[in-house]
């Protein structure tokens, strides 16, 4: 979780200096949702997220160098520059993107499952997005089948109370969200998203009943992004106060863990010291990758738009 | 350690910003995220954060100015660091690259690939389109199939009535005009000339069709607007498009090539005697002076390649064979016909291809292999009573031969002064190829041929 | 053989499902109900209930089922119960299953076929006779076919369902009762080729879809009258088989396009740029194009029949650019 912290920080530096352009949309704050989920995969299930993806492609295991490059719109990103930060992919980890429609991958994510099925497989695919997306048409068709057709997916919404400028109880009818599972005929969970022991557990038994008996299920895991919505969005005093960011402040997920294991005894000042110092190498190390990583040759521009094989 | 404050781009379309004020001043304490400044951007005023522990040093940017982003307007070090060197530069240069103005846009977008769809290149456009003004000056409405035909045969748009509408010049116009003008065409070249010259059309080099009385009056079969500037004593006739390539290959050859010239009077009394017999023979055997000019020619080209050449520009070809131009006048204009290897061909084949070749050329029926590939060129205007003239080189050939009237005059002979059948023959030289001792020596054996006509089958 | 064109498609159906066990059927109606069209009809009982997947009303959802599923290796039919519900489902079809490989740069290529019946029928009204073609074409990373024959229907919707990309495939409901001949054993069309449906000297007619059936009449029809068309089948329309174009025109000097839909940035106007600038000196007369009329298509038997494009339109504008009269 720190190194996705400090990573991010990187990364809004990055944006200020220019270095990253389009859209940026961090996850400062949301931390324990995605480490805790993905924490339960094995390599051979699948992730299909939301734009909001940086935090969650490093806790799959994508080298940081390789999404840094890909932010600043390199080759060696791991969607070879052709992507940006909103679509960060990789065959080799099974993390299907990094999508920019509001809710359009969540039937993405139903069709992976519907293939694992279909291959009588035991993978699972998890398919995070945020509390807005469930009011979208989109949630609704996709759950309704994953419901009726009983696939193995697991639907975590990164609840952080607004949808870009938007609060929740703004937008929608019934503000308890994880109730929509009850349409679907889908098991549903609350856990308290910043809480990265408690999002592991969660998820995991959702992940092993998808595994064994494939029952979808739908988990709210109420988290609270510490940044704006992106880049070009006002951190506070817009559509939320600075006192009510202040308050969540208070509840930061790296923070709440490192009191946890201190208290246990797990690891020392010193120790915090030299972690945050490796961590903040790595994301160094990762910047002057990507900054010396070249620009995509000007063939790119027409490569990879179809593939000329057939099977 | 000290930290640079530079100003951020604090939207993706922020160029510069302002500093509206400062929340921490020279000598505060700040810790990371500390809001140190609110900025004014192009879209609202938003929060500077500091991004290192320390101490504000420095404010290096007054309330109220603005910079652009990526200027340094502050630093945050230890109390008791040195900072002279930060700040000394205010244009930064040090660990952290100097950031350009940022754009929306991720990086340089790379300018795109040509937008064309590759598919087929463009059919060269023909060459030399008639630029198609009427006499009147209005815009002559063709398709571009219309135009393409006219320009290929020669035919003048202006000429051309068009039955598309708003008057559009299409295909079935040009190809009923062509046809309108190869029978006038034919039925002019049919009618008698009035000249002493032979049964066979003499090719006559540059006239106008003056000698052609019988059809009818030159308008019609001419390609020339009837509606012109009318009254003033005077008639606009445009281009056509065969003037236009007369006028440009031509004048190509005057200016550039250094062109010498060389003249001799021949004694064709035994050509004359040579073909009277031939005639009493037989009308089969019936040639005229052109076709033993012709073989004479080839025949002398044969023996002195040094004038049977091409100037390439950057080399001299040579030819082996013999193929001669022979100028052919035709309605306005005047083409070359070729008599591939002349020197291997007898006079009565000479007699043959040459008569219908001009025949040919005057209906507008050659092919273009019919009218190149010739290494050098023939004319007479002797039938028009023309003593000598200079021609004009057809390049990349090195010379022409200009054939002038067979007269009877006056010339000294062993002493006395005889009567006897002369013509005048003028050489035109490419000195780049051809110099004044080698073209004269090719006159002399011409002259030995013409003189001795027996030479031709010896 | 003679076979009808929905016979044909649901013989490619079956040979590549029993050919490629990734290969699966999804859409409204396809299983029980043995397809809205029949087209899928035995499908179910041949292959079973995961490989022939009725879904409920949810073009968006299922659609992006299938994309997702594509990503992972599988490859699936979708079928739109007809291209006007597609419209839900576009998201899916263009930000998800056209872009996937390139925003992933290379990584996940979607091997997918979308297809359904498109384009007007008989008085369906406004919002159930669109035709798609032009709006489809227009992406990239998409191929777009529009079989007209029951043998271009068979080979290409095989070639659709072999090909690594999303191809979208363009049938029609007048279309599937329609008959002809279709080549025995294995039959495949390959995309991005045309076809000279009909030879002739006198003027081009580029066309595709149901529409090629109109150009085959007019070509009889204006034969009797010494005039012969040369009738270019386009029989895909991205990518548009530009030599086969251009050796028409220049052949005849002239070219008529005939499209069903709209004239606003259709179909036709792509084919006309092609023209235009490949085969100007060729050109006797402007390209003429004939083309839906420019309104939502009305219900009234009579305004249908005028809203289309039709025999006696493609006539008189083959006769105008031969500057015949009519």
């Amino acid at each position: 979780m720190l190194l996705q912290r400090r990573f991010e920080e990187r990364c809004a530096e990055a944006y200020a200096l220019g270095k990253i352009g389009g859209f940026c949309h961090l996850y400062i704050g949301q931390e324990a949702t995605g480490t805790g989920a993905i924490a339960t995969l094995r390599p051979d299930d699948y992730i299909v997220t939301t734009y909001r993806d940086h935090a969650q492609a490093i806790a799959r295991g994508i080298a940081p160098r390789a999404i840094m490059a890909e932010l600043f719109g390199r080759s060696d990103g791991c969607s070879h520059g052709k992507g940006g930060s909103m679509h960060l992919f990789s065959r080799e980890h099974n993390f299907l993107g990094g999508h920019g429609i509001v809710g359009g991958h969540i039937p993405l994510a139903t069709g992976v499952a519907f293939a694992i099925k279909y291959r009588g497989g035991d993978q699972v695919c998890l398919c995070f997005f945020g509390e807005a997306a469930v009011n979208n048409g989109a949630f609704h068709e996709a759950l309704n089948m994953a419901g009726l057709w009983k696939l193995p997916i697991i639907y975590v919404i990164e609840n952080n109370r607004y949808g870009m400028g938007t609060a929740l109880e703004r937008a929608s009818a019934i503000n308890d969200i994880a109730e929509r599972a009850r349409a679907y005929a889908m098991e549903r969970a609350v856990v308290d998203g910043q809480d990265v022991l408690a999002v592991r557990q969660v998820v995991g038994d959702a992940v092993q009943r998808a595994r064994t008996e494939q029952l979808p299920m739908l988990i709210e895991a109420r988290t609270y992004r510490f940044m704006g919505h992106s880049m070009s969005d006002a951190v506070s005093g817009t559509y939320r106060s600075k006192a009510e960011l202040d308050e969540h402040v208070k509840r930061d997920p790296i923070v709440l863990l490192r009191a946890l294991m201190q208290g246990n005894g797990e690891i020392d000042d010193a120790g915090l010291a030299q972690l945050d110092a490796d961590v903040r190498a790595i994301c160094e190390d990762a910047w002057q990758f990507a900054d010396a990583s070249p620009e995509p040759p000007l063939e790119a521009l027409l490569e990879d738009v179809t593939v000329d094989t057939t099977s | 350690m000290a930290t640079r404050v530079v100003m951020e781009a604090l939207s993706p379309t922020m160029e510069e910003g302002r500093l509206v004020r400062w929340l921490k001043h020279d000598g505060d304490p700040v810790v990371t995220g500390d809001v140190i400044a609110e900025i004014e951007t192009d879209k609202a005023v938003m929060e500077l954060a500091a991004r290192a522990d320390g101490v504000l040093r420095r404010q290096l940017l007054a309330e109220g100015a603005s910079a652009p982003v990526g200027q340094l307007i502050g630093v945050i070090a230890a109390t008791d660091e040195d900072i002279a060197s930060l700040i000394g530069a205010v244009a930064p240069a040090a660990a952290t690259p100097p950031p350009r103005a940022p754009s929306a846009t991720p990086g340089a977008t790379p300018p795109p690939t040509p937008r064309v769809a590759a598919a087929v290149e463009p059919p060269p456009a023909p060459t030399a389109a008639p630029v198609a003004v009427a006499g009147n000056g209005e815009r002559v409405r063709s398709s571009p199939l219309a135009r393409r035909l006219a320009s290929e045969r020669g035919l003048a748009l202006d000429a051309v009535a068009g039955s598309g509408p708003a008057g559009r010049i299409i295909k079935r116009d040009v190809e009923k005009r062509d046809v309108e003008t190869r029978d006038v065409e034919t039925r002019a070249a049919a009618a008698p000339l009035a000249t002493p010259a032979p049964a066979s059309p003499a090719p006559a080099a540059p006239s106008p069709a003056a000698p052609a009385p019988a059809p009818p009056a030159p308008a019609p079969a001419r390609t020339v607007p009837g509606a012109s500037t009318a009254g003033d004593g005077y008639r606009d006739a445009p281009l056509t498009q065969m003037r236009r390539t007369i006028a440009r290959r031509l004048s190509e050859s005057i200016g550039p090539i250094p062109t010498f010239y060389l003249t001799v009077d021949c004694d064709v009394t035994r050509v004359s005697e040579m073909r009277q017999a031939m005639a009493a023979l037989d009308d089969a055997y019936r040639v005229s002076v052109n076709d033993v000019m012709l073989k004479a020619v080839a025949t002398a080209l044969a023996q002195h390649p040094e004038v049977n050449a091409h100037w390439l520009g950057d080399r001299i070809r040579y030819f082996e064979r013999v193929h001669i131009g022979m100028a052919v006048a035709v309605d306005d204009g005047l083409i070359t016909p070729v008599l591939f290897d002349a020197d291997r061909k007898g006079l009565r084949q000479l007699a043959r291809e040459s008569r219908d070749l001009a025949g040919r050329a005057r209906a507008r029926t050659l092919t273009s292999a019919e009218y190149t590939g010739s290494t050098f060129s023939v004319s007479n205007l002797g039938m028009f009573g023309i003593e000598a003239f200079t021609a004009i080189i057809n390049p990349p050939e090195v010379g022409i031969l200009a054939i002038g009237a067979v007269e009877a005059r006056p010339v000294v002979q062993d002493g006395a002064v005889v009567v006897r059948q002369r013509m005048r023959l003028t050489m035109s030289c490419d000195h780049r190829v051809v110099d004044g001792a080698t073209g004269a020596h090719f006159l002399r054996t011409l002259r030995q041929l013409i003189e001795n006509p027996l030479l031709l089958v010896a | 053989m003679i076979t009808t064109y929905r016979d044909a498609l649901a013989q490619a159906l079956r040979e590549e499902m029993q050919r490629d066990d990734r290969v699966f059927l999804m859409g409204e109606e396809v299983a029980a109900y043995q397809g809205a069209y029949k087209v899928s009809k035995g499908l179910l009982q041949e292959f079973g209930e995961m490989r022939v997947v009725d879904t409920p009303i949810t073009e968006l959802g299922f659609a992006g089922v299938g994309v997702g599923a594509a990503m992972v290796g599988l490859r699936p039919v979708i079928e739109f119960m007809t291209w006007n519900f597609a419209l839900l489902a576009l998201d899916q079809v263009v930000n998800a299953a056209a872009k996937m490989l390139y925003m992933s740069g290379g990584q996940f290529n979607v091997p997918i076929v979308f297809r359904g019946p498109n384009g007007a029928a008989l008085q369906l009204a406004a919002q159930h006779s669109q035709a798609w073609e032009s709006w489809l074409a227009h992406i990239p990373g998409l191929k777009v076919v529009t079989p007209a024959t029951p043998a271009d229907a068979k080979g290409l919707l095989k070639s659709a369902i072999r090909d690594d990309n999303p191809v979208i495939v363009l049938e029609g409901e007048m279309l599937y009762n329609t008959k002809g001949e279709i080549p025995d054993g294995e039959h495949l069309v390959p995309i991005g080729v045309a076809e000279r449906k009909r030879e002739g000297t006198d003027c081009s007619i580029i066309t595709y879809g149901k529409m090629v059936l109109v150009a085959l009449q007019a070509a009889d029809t204006l034969a009797a009258q010494g005039i012969t068309l040369d009738v270019v089948d386009l029989r895909s329309v991205r990518p548009m088989d530009v030599p086969a174009i251009v050796a028409s025109v220049r052949r005849t000097n002239r070219a008529v396009v005939l499209e069903e839909g709209w004239a606003v940035a259709g179909i036709g106007a792509q084919v006309v740029d092609i023209v235009q600038r490949e085969c100007f000196d060729d050109l006797d007369a402007p390209v003429i194009r004939v083309h839906q009329a420019d309104a939502p298509m009305p219900y009234a038997r009579n305004l249908e029949r005028a809203a289309k494009p039709d025999l006696a339109q493609t006539i008189a504008a083959v006769k105008r650019v031969m500057y015949v009269e009519a």
